[in-house]
């Protein structure tokens, strides 16, 4: 049997076996163990190096709260990296690695840290790297890197998949101890809807762990037949392998639930599953942490904790040791040293920090009181211990208890701090505990099995009393009342040596004592400059002990000095679980325009704006530039006719009697005036006077007008316009609605637009120039009676309309107007025909409406009323947004009409070098325009309008290059706009 | 946080938008001789408040109504939540 150290069954099934690796090498387990069982069973002490000195390390704890154990899972893109052993539950075919360490985990290279630790001290990275500054990027910052840290990620995507979920309950009872699980049996029977969380995979908590007894069975029979009953329980939701992580506000609580981490294969499960729990009540059974000691090299494998030591015999059948000594400053340490000789293991001596008559005996074990350790031996795990009476005790194994501390965590997580208890040395919850929160069992200091389980009943008790639901009768339990006696025990005065306190990030007792001289005594402080209590464990096995060091260096009590902040998570969430489903392209929904599928069948290459996908140009057979397809689009269209997609664009109803007065007061300039059956173009200003979106609105009725948002600012525009409406006129009869996804609208431009639709628009309403002139507007139908609308507007500055039919209608009306439009030989166009069209024609868009601009900017100043109140008016008139010389958007032309013109680029006088001092403006805009044949663009220039003809340099240091160009009128086509009348 | 919308009942946050102080409901009337001045302080003047302020939420992802919530931004307890539109009623904003 190669599993040196099972010494019997305990809670595994021996009967069966399971294979895993460590390091490459094969050994045998049994279901129901963890990696860290499993490894002890097998004699394997070694398993990793520590973060910064690179000093062998074993198995510390039985829990989450591990700061050694920390192993790399799985191959490949599974790979998981700062896993830890302890809490890994093992399966058939597990393949796990140390981390940290160059060469052999017996022989690692950067040991050398080790022997270089006087100098790598607190604060060592901030006094020796100040200087020079410019070798920490390059040289120190990645040796540190390199030397320092944990495991490493696969550097491939997760293939893994990861859920989210909702739960309700009056109560979640947080941890299914001794605590939770008569908590939850209480509330269960009572009928209240529960639900029982906990981290292992076991339900129980340390009731397996221990030989103490209840109602004269074993504990941890006593929790199996107690999970038995509530598992019969309707109202009972029993969550194993579930960490609640965080308390949040108003009773949600983030739970993360390993679905399938214990399982060789998700087999399309996800692997674990983000919960948000929403609880009107919740009692936190989370139990506590033991504490070690400081003594000298008292991180060596083979020193650990003395209630995990008795956890592995009790629960998993296998001793650390061969020869066990423990080392303790309270009566619960003795309960190993007990647990272990009756299971037949040697204990070699007892050795408790307290002057007292020791509180039991045990068999063939040295009894040595008032005396602590101050040095341990031997270099890959321990063999020797030196004592501060000058024996020495051989062992393999020290049991350290420095007594426990209840898990607070959640009790502390909206700024709660807990408060030093003196007798039984250990912080409470104290203060205001998140709203319907409240605690039982060790965690609240009912450290015994007896006080636990009682403390569970009455805090339910309570709990169902402040529901209003009548609590059951609180059963008789008869448990063991074990003895918790301790006297605090902090650290070994005599030793010389190291004496660790925070295993995991590598600090010492000196490295508080640095602190301390260097000033930064503050717990907060403390922690920054030592690093004490950072990474996965957040110190649970090593904050109190450090920050009680602290408070003896500093004079104050440890209730003064305090803890540091309690933050969420409890334990490391993977950042997989938070994103859920939400990765890649499900990062975001994807809105497709109703005529998607047609545009796609025509081979489309598409843009992303925003969530929507839009048809950016068409190409068509031989065509190898996307320019090639964008200039053929835009010719055919000013040529004949063009059709675009225009459904993205924001559409907004609204209707009421006062909805012309509404409007007048969000846009600045007015729409109560406009007739029935017209549209408007229309600027709507921030509250500053910034310019904030635009767009047309049409008259369909005397109270129902249609707006339209750019497509960028649909969202804001409807929220913007629900809060006028609601909270600033309240008492305007006017609703809104937003009708985006109602209608699919196609743009139909070019000279021959006209005839075109005449074949499509029902005859019944006549579209010429008489009858439907330049901004008319209609409801009409198409093909035969679907209702429809039509608007005359343009935005290429052709004869142009907009047609708006039901979504349904989207791609059979552009696949009929493309068949109406074939003897036209009718193109349809992307947003970039529809973007070139735009800047030829010299409208803003996004890029001038750019969160800075105003009216004056883009040269509507005039349309900001002076007549009526409007949104932005008043703070439009403010001087800085009306200077003599500011920025007004006009059109450049390249002085050589082969350059092409750059968006970013800098407006200077000619002459001037190209520096802020002398910057005049920017680009914003530019395309080649097919039309022109050269290359065009927008931009904002100061006094432009006085400046036509004048030519400066648009200097882009960015891209290397200065460009000379003419400013000209933004109307590069068409200025007097007879082509969109026509 | 959960919000207790007064038509839905409790409601998640995420299901919200925030913007700010509920003074952004007392908009200053345009036609007084120092409104820019008022509508300066309206807008770039707030207090920033340590404990129990009127916050405006947006349901966006609900049923579009503007809440006024009142809320303790140190403890986030939450001791009101009315109908925006009828605060500003109150307020005498009925046109």
């Amino acid at each position: 049997m190669s599993q040196v150290n099972r010494i019997e069954q305990g809670l595994v099934d021996t009967n069966r076996e399971l294979k895993f690796t460590f390091n490459d090498k094969l050994y045998i387990a049994h279901p129901g163990d963890t990696l860290a069982s499993a490894l002890l069973a097998n004699g394997q002490r070694l398993v990793g190096r520590s973060f910064k000195y690179h000093r062998p390390r074993g198995i510390f704890s039985c829990g989450s709260e591990e700061p050694n154990a920390l192993v790399e899972l799985r191959r490949g893109a599974y790979l998981e990296p700062n896993t830890r052993a302890t809490v890994t539950e093992l399966f058939d075919g597990l393949q796990a690695r140390s981390q940290n360490h160059r060469g052999p985990l017996g022989f690692d290279l950067m040991g050398i840290n080790d022997l270089l630790s006087p100098f790598l001290s607190a604060g060592f990275y901030y006094k020796t790297f100040m200087w020079p500054k410019a070798f920490w990027e390059k040289l120190y910052e990645p040796v540190i890197r390199a030397s320092a840290g944990l495991g490493s990620l696969s550097g491939l995507p997760d293939p893994d998949s990861y859920d989210k979920g909702f739960l309700h309950a009056d109560i979640l009872i947080i941890g299914a101890g001794s605590a939770g699980l008569s908590a939850a049996l209480l509330a269960g029977e009572s009928g209240a809807r529960v639900i029982l969380a906990d981290e292992d995979f076991k339900l129980g908590g340390r009731l397996h762990a221990e030989t103490l007894q209840v109602d004269g069975k074993s504990g941890s029979q006593w929790a199996t037949s107690t999970v038995k009953t509530l598992s019969k329980m309707d109202n009972v939701r029993l969550m194993s392998r579930t960490t609640v992580y965080g308390a949040f506000d108003h009773g949600i609580y983030g739970a993360l639930e390993r679905k399938t981490d214990h399982l060789a294969s998700a087999h399309g499960m996800p692997r674990q599953v983000l919960w948000r729990i929403y609880a009107k009540r919740s009692i936190v059974c989370t139990g506590a942490t033991e504490r070690s000691i400081a003594f000298g090299n008292n991180d060596r494998p083979g020193v650990m904790l003395a209630g995990a030591v008795r956890a592995y015999a009790n629960r998993w059948g296998v001793t650390p040791g061969k020869r066990v000594a423990v080392f303790t400053n309270n009566d619960d340490g003795w309960r190993t040293a007990t647990d272990l000789v009756n299971k037949g293991v040697e204990v070699s001596a007892v050795i408790d920090s307290r002057s007292i008559e020791a509180p039991a005996s045990v068999a063939g074990a040295s009894i040595i009181m008032g005396t602590n350790v101050i040095d341990t031996m031997g270099r890959a795990g321990i063999h020797t211990i030196a004592l501060s009476n000058k024996q020495t005790i051989k062992c393999d194994c020290l049991a350290v208890s420095g007594g426990w501390n209840p898990n607070v965590h959640l009790t502390c997580h909206q700024r709660g701090r807990p408060s030093w208890n003196e007798k039984q040395a250990c912080f409470l919850p104290d203060g205001v505990l998140p709203p319907g929160m409240h605690v039982a069992g060790a965690a609240n200091g009912a450290l015994s099995l007896s006080s636990a389980i009682n403390s569970g009943f009455l805090v339910a008790t309570d709990v169902l009393q402040s529901l209003n639901l009548n609590a059951a009768k609180m059963p008789s339990v008869n448990a063991d009342d074990e003895s918790t006696n301790i006297e605090p025990f902090w650290h070994s005065k005599q030793s010389t040596k190291r004496c660790w306190i925070d295993l995991q990030n590598d600090v010492t007792t000196k490295d508080i004592v640095v602190s301390h001289q260097d000033g930064f005594r503050a717990v907060e402080h403390l922690k920054r400059y030592t690093t004490l209590g950072m990474a996965t464990d957040q110190g649970k096995t090593s904050n109190v002990l450090g920050l009680a060091i602290m408070a003896e260096h500093s004079g104050k009590s440890i209730q003064e000095t305090g803890t540091t902040i309690f933050r969420p998570p409890y334990s490391p969430v993977p950042i997989g679980a938070l994103a859920g489903r939400s990765r890649g392209k499900e990062f975001k929904p994807t809105r497709k325009t109703p005529s998607h599928d047609w545009a796609e069948a025509r081979g489309a290459v598409f843009v992303e704006t925003g969530n929507w996908l839009r048809a950016q140009w068409f190409p068509i057979e031989g065509e190898t530039h996307w320019r090639e397809s964008v200039d053929r689009e835009v010719l055919q269209t000013r040529n004949s006719v063009g059709i675009c997609d225009v459904s993205t664009l924001g559409k907004i109803d609204v209707q009421g009697k006062d909805a012309g007065e509404f409007l007048d007061r969000v846009y600045a300039n007015t729409f109560s005036t406009l007739a029935v059956g017209k549209v408007r173009y229309g600027i709507m200003l921030r509250e500053d006077g910034i310019l904030m979106d635009d767009g047309t609105t049409a008259r369909m009725g005397e109270h129902h007008y249609v707006m339209t948002t750019t497509t960028a600012n649909a969202v804001s525009v409807f929220r913007h316009l629900e809060f006028c409406r609601q909270c600033l006129w309240p008492g305007l009869d006017v609703q809104l609605i937003s009708a985006t996804e109602q209608w699919a609208q196609y743009a139909v431009a070019g000279p021959n637009a006209r005839k075109l639709l005449q074949k499509v628009v029902d005859p019944d309403f006549p579209i010429d120039n008489e009858n439907f002139p330049f901004m008319a507007c209609s409801d009409i139908t198409v093909c035969g009676g679907i209702g429809a609308r039509l608007f005359r507007i343009s935005f290429s500055g052709e004869l142009a309309y907009e047609i708006a039919v039901p979504t349904r209608y989207g791609n059979s009306i552009m696949e009929t107007l493309l068949q109406a439009g074939e003897e036209f030989d009718a193109v349809p166009y992307g947003t970039e025909a529809l973007g070139v069209m735009r800047v030829e024609k010299g409208h803003a868009a996004g890029n001038e409406l750019n969160g800075q601009t105003t009216a004056a900017n883009i040269g509507l100043g005039r349309m900001v009323s002076k007549k009526k109140d409007s949104i932005g008016n008043t703070l439009s008139e403010r001087e800085g947004m009306n200077r003599e010389n500011g920025l007004v958007l006009v059109g450049f032309k390249p002085v050589n009409s082969a350059s092409t013109l750059s968006a970013g680029a800098h407006f200077v006088t000619r002459g001037n070098a190209a520096t802020t001092e002398n910057d005049e403006g920017w680009m914003t805009s530019v395309a080649y325009s097919p039309t022109l044949e050269c290359s065009i663009g927008l931009g904002f220039i100061q006094r432009g309008q006085a400046r036509m003809g004048e030519i400066v340099e648009a200097a882009d240091p960015l891209r290397g290059k200065s460009t000379s160009v003419e400013i000209v009128s933004p109307h590069f086509i068409d200025p007097d706009g007879e082509r969109l009348r026509g | 946080m959960i919000i207790n919308h007064p038509l839905l009942g409790p409601r998640d946050a995420a299901e919200f938008v925030y913007l700010g102080d509920a003074s952004l409901i007392n908009r200053p009337d345009s036609a007084t001789s120092n409104a820019a001045e008022q509508f300066y302080e309206y807008l770039y003047l707030r207090d920033n408040v340590a404990g129990e302020m009127r916050e405006l939420w947006y349901h966006e992802q609900g049923d579009r109504s503007w809440l006024v919530v009142t809320r303790n931004t140190l403890t986030h307890e939450i001791s009101n939540v009315e109908l925006a539109r009828d605060v500003a009623r109150a307020q005498g904003r009925n046109r």
